[in-house]
């Protein structure tokens, strides 16, 4: 086995709930520039089939979180995020993109109204900082709205799986039922005052909660004391490729656009003030060259992001019968398979298309699948 | 942890002599490091293999790892145990989880690895 590289842990930081993941034996890692658990003793697999079993927890306080409030709101998060904001009903959460100027994703995103001139606005850790390089500027010369950075002032933990519901409905007083699928509302929770969203990344019902950050600890552990597991990252990204639910920095960059991604219905571009808007109308009304795909392997092997992905029925994989790239992949526990996302020319993208994956030179045989690999009955 | 009977690398296999025959696996460190294994790729049986060369690649849920022979030569036996059912590596790292049988090509070979003692000691 060869040594893994030595990441420096300097200067990242650290969630209110960091010790307590230590303190339960997390594996520690760095992403998007926070130290975060990959996974607890008992293994990513373990973690995998307690979310669809059961429940498990997972610290996203390093997700960055952002509240638009006041008359302008709206109007503002109309023009930097691709969601039809003036027809998201009170205490609703859409999905949605951050595009720059040529359509492509800077990031994607969920918002939330949380009263009539407030929203919250939940963006990836680490595109946090690209994130707000690129809104602060549109910001300027508008006096009718404030944003708030309130990632420091917050802890976030998500709950998922068929347990959830039954689990934050015994902490609530029954409250978190009355919170249906893509909604938002309030709650105190093991007598915590939070904000209850019931959405997440894994393809499970479940909430993500948001409470003060000194309350963090006291959410994560009435949450484990009710029965829940502590999931890390390593689960989290295994679950959400599973639920066919895309990762940005793998399957959605600035250098791609939400029509060839296959989220084209939630790049609404008709706002008059969307920054992405006119690139958008243009991208949606044209064939995209490519389109990013799901596919199971066939033969003995895992994919990995950045593996090339060739056409079927050529002798060997060559420069010439390559067709696109991979940009997520692993082993899936649930389907008991090997599963990826990548990008293919239009041509090879329909499902039951054979696929030859280059795993580091030994061609192993892939077949395209409809998303998610996983549903949830 | 880490067996006295048992040779170490650097590179975290070890090696437990029978006669001539070499018996190699990974050691604990690495399938704690790993995590969960879930694929082990193997050559065939009657191939060569250097000491200190790659044998194998063997991949957890999130990453993958090269596997290097700590010694050199016919590789006479690959654990289809492991290669059918992963886990193993994870479950009986120095047992059931071995993966390959090298009939050595030098004994001498045995004198660039570490005993139990100073293969802890580099994991300190």
């Amino acid at each position: 086995m060869s040594d893994e590289a030595q990441s420096t842990t300097e200067q990242l930081k650290k969630t209110v709930l960091h010790s307590t993941h230590v303190e339960s034996n997390a594996k520690m890692v760095p992403f998007g520039g926070w130290d975060m658990p990959v996974q607890y003793s008992d293994g990513i697999i373990a973690e995998v089939k307690a979310v669809r079993s059961s429940a498990g927890i997972f610290d996203v306080s390093h997700m960055g979180r952002l509240v638009f409030e006041g008359p302008g709101a709206e109007s503002i998060l109309s023009s930097i995020t691709s969601a039809n904001v003036p027809a998201l009903k009170n205490g609703r959460g859409k999905y949605n993109f951050i595009c720059n100027a040529t359509g492509g994703i800077i990031d994607d995103a969920m918002v939330y109204r949380t009263d009539e001139d407030k929203f919250l606005l939940v963006i990836n850790a680490g595109n946090a900082d690209v994130d707000m390089e690129w809104i602060t500027p549109h910001l300027a010369a508008r006096d009718d709205f404030t944003m708030n950075v309130i990632t420091n002032d917050t802890a976030m933990v998500a709950i998922q799986g068929p347990n959830a519901l039954e689990i934050v409905d015994s902490l609530t007083n029954n409250e978190a039922s009355k919170i249906r699928r893509f909604r938002i509302g309030s709650a105190e929770v093991a007598g915590i005052p939070a904000t209850l969203a019931r959405t997440g990344y894994t393809g499970e019902d479940g909430f993500e909660i948001v409470v003060p950050s000194d309350q963090g600890v006291k959410l994560w552990k009435a949450l484990r004391d009710a029965g829940a597991i502590e999931c890390g990252l390593g689960a989290r990204d295994v679950l959400r490729l599973e639920a066919g639910l895309p990762l940005h920095g793998n399957d959605l960059t600035s250098d791609t656009n939400p029509f060839e991604a296959g989220f084209g219905r939630f790049a609404y571009y008709e706002a008059p003030n969307c920054i992405a808007g006119y690139a958008l109308k243009q991208l949606a009304d044209k064939e995209s060259e490519r389109l990013l795909v799901g596919f199971k392997m066939v033969g003995r092997g895992i994919p990995r992001a950045g593996l090339n992905i060739h056409s079927s029925g050529d002798d060997s994989v060559s420069d010439s019968n390559r067709i696109g790239t991979v940009t997520s992949g692993t082993h899936s526990p649930t389907v008991d398979a090997g599963i990826g996302m990548g990008y293919v020319e239009r041509k090879y993208a329909a499902t039951g298309t054979k696929l030859v994956i280059d795993v580091r030179g030994r061609p192993v045989e892939a077949e395209i699948v409809d998303m998610p690999f996983y549903k949830r009955s | 942890m880490y067996p006295e009977e048992l040779k170490y690398s650097k590179e975290h296999e070890w090696v437990r002599m029978n006669g001539n025959i070499a018996e190699v696996g990974v050691t604990v460190f690495a399938q704690e490091s790993l995590g969960d294994v879930v694929f082990v790729d193997l050559p065939a049986e009657g191939s060569d293999v250097e000491q200190f060369a790659k044998f194998g690649e063997i991949e957890s849920v999130k990453a993958v790892s090269d596997l290097f022979s700590p010694v050199g030569g016919k590789i006479v036996e690959v654990n289809s145990a492991a290669t059918d059912a992963p886990e193993v590596v994870n479950e009986e790292p120095y047992g059931s989880g071995w993966l390959i049988k090298v009939e050595l090509s030098d004994t001498a070979q045995l004198d660039d690895l570490m005993d139990a003692a100073t293969y802890q000691a580099t994991l300190e």
